[in-house]
């Protein structure tokens, strides 16, 4: 049997999320959000988390011989161990807290990347990244002399791994992929990309900030050497997401950021570096931050995310066959089944600004535009996009009010 | 006029572009973007006597962007070169009417964008990053 949310789960798991009690109505209508590959809602434990901190806990982090310093700190850890354990990394040392997935790729480009790509070294991409996956490369590629291989995608908006293998066969020294496309809804078979990329003797990252919200994750079985995320797009707050790297790769790299917190011993001439993952988390941290996203954790956990997983497909499923009523519209990527909880369209002649626009007038939060993904939507053909992506507290009502607002803009726009 | 009023303005302005085209031999001629959504608008102006004599846009992009362009063509169309230098944010987001998001007005101003940077031959800065 699938294990997923049955109707009743979901009217409780809305009830853990204020927004959808608060939102001050509009006209009477209530929010319809469908944005959650942009930011997800929070729930009350991680909202109430961030409170609690402040208002019991609140001290700075390994700094402080004081009890509440004390066991700021702890906390603080902790969430790093949660982390660890949610992805099945094989030590919290392996966790480095950063900003968000940007903050994390862009870590591993000036660090591993300064030290290991050369002149004439080639960097495998995909034409479905998100610029957060494309500029730190970029930077990095110039400044080296290196060059950027953007593997191709079908038709259908799936990746072509015969196109990968070619690239393989070049001078690789880095694959950074994708685990869900943010526009397409692609699934990239990561596992299968970083054995062939290990085989090609390139060092992989994946970009998970499509992957860990929505489907069970574990780095060491798909074996990459980093993997990067952001909290607020799994329930937890903004300003706090990880960087899951290799311990001997993290060893390996030389710090970041220089400050506090990220030494040992620091004289006028040099400093010693500190432990793992501190190391890499110079100066004071986003520490009540990183505590809720550990609450975020527990309560992804409690649901359990293979529920989760199948649900968001469900969803994606029942969608994708009722957007299909609604007149000349273009669906993006894999067909329904084959993709996660996210749908980019357009509806033919109608500008995606002006499809949001209607939709918003009706209260639904969807998003338009090139989604950090402008590469793609060249691709494709098409300046913008329109796109409906869906968490665990999103309804099979929602989609049908989705739709049936999609189809009042077909009528506004003709 | 009402919020629905206007929205039927600007669909009408959208769906029947006054202004539209091409002008031969322009004396004026600009073309701008909104790379964020795509938005594209060309702005030509024959000029005569320092007055606007012609006008003619043509574009591509969502309603707001190119309904404003069209309605900008009806107001400085036959108007004196150095008053159409006048023109400002306020002029074009009252015709607009809606209350418009930071990322819309930006559509709304295309247009404005477009006629500064061609009646002073030159490419302004961005005016709108407040
Ligand atoms: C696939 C993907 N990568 C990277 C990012 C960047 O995430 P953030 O803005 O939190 O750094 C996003 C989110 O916008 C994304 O969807």
């Amino acid at each position: 049997m699938i294990e997923t949310f049955k109707p009743e789960d979901i009217i409780n798991i809305r009830k853990d999320f204020p927004i959808f009690n608060n939102f001050d109505k509009l006209n009477g209508k209530k929010l319809i959000y469908l944005d959650s590959a942009a930011t997800s809602q929070k729930p009350s434990v991680v909202i109430d988390a961030l409170h609690s901190f402040y208002s019991k806990s609140n001290a700075n982090v390994h700094r402080g011989i004081y009890t509440l310093s004390e066991e700021a700190t702890i906390k603080y850890e902790e969430a790093h161990k949660k982390v660890a354990g949610f992805i099945n990394a094989k030590s919290f040392r392996e966790i480095v807290f950063v900003r968000n997935t940007t903050e994390a790729i862009n870590l591993v480009a000036y660090s591993w990347g300064r030290k290991n790509i050369g002149k004439g070294d080639v960097i495998i991409l995909s034409q479905m990244e998100h610029h957060s996956n494309i500029v730190p490369w970029q930077l990095l590629a110039r400044e080296k002399g290196a060059v950027i291989k953007y593997t191709e995608i079908d038709d259908k908006g799936k990746l072509r791994i015969d196109k990968l293998e070619n690239h393989l066969k070049e001078k690789v020294k880095l694959v950074a992929i994708t685990q869900m496309s943010n526009v397409l809804g692609t699934i990239n078979p990561v596992k299968e990309i970083t054995s062939m990329a290990h085989k090609a003797g390139a060092t992989v990252l994946i970009d998970g900030a499509q992957g860990v919200p929505h489907e069970p994750t574990d780095v060491q079985d798909i074996g990459c050497d980093f993997y990067a995320f952001s909290g607020h797009k799994m329930l937890g707050p903004t300003g706090i997401g990880v960087l899951y790297g290799k311990k001997e790769l993290l060893n390996d790299m030389p710090p970041f950021l220089g400050g506090g917190d990220m030494i040992k011993s620091v004289s006028f001439e040099e400093a010693r570096w500190n432990d793992l993952p501190w190391k890499f988390e110079a100066g004071t941290p986003a520490i009540a931050e990183g505590i809720a996203l550990g609450s975020a954790i527990d309560y992804l956990k409690s649901l359990g995310m293979a529920k989760v997983k199948n649900y968001e497909k469900e969803l994606a499923i029942y969608a994708m066959d009722k957007l299909r009523d609604v007149d000349s519209i273009e669906i993006y990527g894999p067909p329904a089944g084959e993709r996660g909880g996210i749908i980019s369209f357009n509806l033919k002649d109608v500008h995606p600004h002006d499809v949001a626009s209607v939709l918003s007038s009706e209260n639904i939060a969807i998003r338009a535009g090139h989604h950090c993904a402008q590469p793609l939507h060249d691709r494709l053909g098409v300046t913008a996009s329109s796109r409906a992506s869906f968490y665990i507290y999103n309804t099979i009502d929602e989609i049908d009010a989705l739709v049936n607002g999609l189809k009042k803009a077909r009528k506004i726009y003709g | 006029m009402d919020e629905e009023l206007y929205k039927e303005n600007i669909l009408d302005h959208y769906k029947n572009p006054r202004n539209y085209g091409e002008i031969e031999n322009p004396d004026i001629s600009y073309f701008d973007t909104n790379p964020l959504c795509g938005d594209e608008l060309q702005l030509q102006i024959k000029v005569k006597d320092g007055k606007a004599d012609d006008v003619k846009f043509k574009g591509k992009g969502c309603s707001i962007s190119q309904a404003s362009a069209s309605m900008l063509t009806e107001m400085i169309q036959g108007k004196d070169m150095e008053e159409i230098k006048k023109i400002g944010k306020k002029e074009i987001l009252d015709a607009v009417g809606l209350q418009l998001g930071p990322s819309r007005i930006k559509c709304a101003l295309l247009s404005l964008k477009v006629l500064k940077a061609g009646a002073y031959g030159l490419k302004t800065e961005d005016e709108d990053e407040e």
